[in-house]
């Protein structure tokens, strides 16, 4: 029986490598030959940290894990081609590694949904959250939050032929989705009790409800929508209205109490500010679709 | 703890709502299940295929797939209804498959001298089913038809990834709000679920003990 199976691994294996270079043509044929996205790659620095300290850990180790989000066009979203993360989230995560003296393959994309972020940092599931997670003080009492490295305001997303909702006033009777879990849709249950609230666990599944018009509205980060109106595959079909209602600024979820960490990502935050990595950032992931990058908003050292 | 008291509207509310899943989806897959077995062991050739075809297909695929289609699909080929009614509408779809099936084990159990000696008697097929095999597989069918119903009680916490309020999506709803009351949150819902399945457990005993024949 043994020796069968090993006859069977010794054919099996050579298909294996078969298939996965059949796979590597398949790829560059379908992205017409290396075109590969624009992506930053920040320059790895070594430094001494403290002994014991979170960076010491995660430096020694060479690795970190990082929670992110995979349906957010734009700030971290995984390629069908590539099947790799990418976006804005991302290159920030990739600078937070570099400065720790990892390298970008040293970090481990855990996929994040709204509802589990705090989860997954209490639990030591990952080492840092980038998830377009809006820094406020409900959850600041169970995690802690370095930055913000980004001011987004919640607007509205509906079809392009519809003209009845022109800003969160006009929600009255609509169905209204966004991601369980999120900011976005507590304030829609608690501001506006007129609208039907909708929640799915991904925003490509409100996306998806907008679409075949089960639903009126998708509500979340103008940026994020501004990602989804401007994505290929939905051309046209979707339209941002335009009327923010909310200050998002997006932070890093960090274990709480741990200050050490905290005070090392705010100062790299900051540094990518000052040394124009931030903004090669914005420029490679969110300005591509044409938005100009605006300035870095202020790290708020609570 | 102090969540879960000040939260116990929203929490009844959701247990309301897993109640009429439940009590929606199980009528209707009651009533489609027997349908079904009916068509399973009857004498045309054409409904039986159709009625072995649907069992097969449907008990393999998972629920949440038939939620996926129900909430995802439907609205695409332009049926639009509420998040609750295509939840019934994939709830409805699955237990129906299992309800066939253990509505056709009753029947088998039934004698097949019996069955033999009414069709002697001339009974045509609706006749025996009412008469005779029916009555007698209620009977036999209770307690796997209990086992399909507790399955559905539980199953229609699948929901909560389908924008329906139940008791499952009020749970993370609130855990999320305070994840420092997860362990009481759970423990409250998860009492909900076994209370629920107490009262429909006992339901099923006391039907047994009145259908019950001494032999």
């Amino acid at each position: 029986m043994k020796h069968r199976l090993r006859v069977l691994l010794c054919l099996l294996l050579p298909l294996v490598f078969v298939l996965a270079a059949c796979g590597d043509d398949d790829g560059d044929a379908l992205s017409g030959g290396g075109d590969t996205p624009e992506t930053t790659d920040p320059e790895v620095v070594e430094s001494e940290f403290p002994a014991g300290s979170t960076m010491a850990r995660l430096q020694e180790a060479g690795a970190i894990k990082v929670g992110t989000k995979f349906d957010q066009p734009g700030l971290g979203s995984v390629g069908l081609e590539s099947g790799d993360p990418e976006g804005f989230d991302i290159e920030i995560a990739k600078i937070i590694a570099a400065n720790l003296g990892i390298e970008p393959d040293g970090i481990e994309f855990v996929e994040t949904v709204s509802a589990n972020r705090e989860t997954f940092i209490e639990n030591g599931t990952v080492d840092i959250v980038i998830a377009t997670y809006t820094v406020n003080d409900e959850r600041k009492q169970v995690v802690d939050f370095a930055g913000p490295y980004y001011e987004a305001g919640q607007d509205l997303l509906v079809a392009a032929d519809d003209d009845s909702i022109n800003g969160p006033d006009d929600l009255a009777g609509k169905r209204v989705c966004a991601a369980s879990g999120s900011t976005p849709i507590e304030r829609i249950r608690e501001d506006y009790p007129d609208a039907e609230p909708v929640e799915f666990d991904t925003y490509t599944e409100c996306v998806d409800q907008l679409q075949s018009g089960q639903i009126d509205a998708v509500s979340t980060d103008d940026i994020i929508l501004a990602g989804y109106a401007s994505d290929p595959k939905f051309e046209g079909e979707f339209r941002v209205v335009g009327e923010t209602f909310s200050e998002e600024p997006y932070g890093i979820g960090l274990m709480k109490g741990d200050d050490e960490f905290r005070t090392f990502l705010n100062d790299t935050l900051e540094q990518s500010y000052e040394d124009g990595t931030w903004k090669e950032a914005f420029d490679a992931t969110l300005g591509a679709s044409g938005v100009e990058a605006p300035d870095p908003p202020e790290v708020d050292r609570y | 703890m102090d969540t879960v008291w000040e939260s116990r509207d929203l929490i009844l509310d959701g247990f309301g709502t897993t109640v009429f899943l439940f009590v929606v989806s199980a009528l209707l897959s009651m009533t489609f299940g027997t349908l079904l077995a009916v068509m399973r062991v009857g004498p045309i050739p054409p409904l039986r295929a159709a009625g072995t075809l649907y069992v097969t297909l449907v008990r393999n695929t998972p629920l949440t797939l038939l939620f996926v289609f129900s909430t995802f699909g439907l609205p695409r080929m332009d049926v639009r209804l509420s998040f609750t009614a295509f939840a019934i509408v994939a709830l409805t779809i699955y237990t129906t498959a299992f309800v066939c099936e253990a509505v056709r084990s009753g029947i088998s159990s039934v004698a097949r001298g019996e069955i033999e000696a009414a069709r002697a008697l001339g009974l045509p097929f609706r006749k025996v089913l009412r008469l005779v095999v029916l009555p007698q597989a209620f009977r036999a069918v209770l307690p796997p038809l209990t086992s399909v119903l507790n399955a559905l009680l539980k199953n229609t916490s699948v929901a909560v990834a389908f924008n329906v309020a139940e008791a499952t999506q009020v749970f993370r709803r609130l855990q999320n709000a305070d994840a420092s009351a997860t362990f009481p949150l759970l423990m409250i819902t998860a009492l909900g679920y076994v209370f629920l399945a107490a009262i429909l457990l006992g339901g099923s005993r006391v039907l047994e003990r009145r259908v019950a024949v001494t032999r």
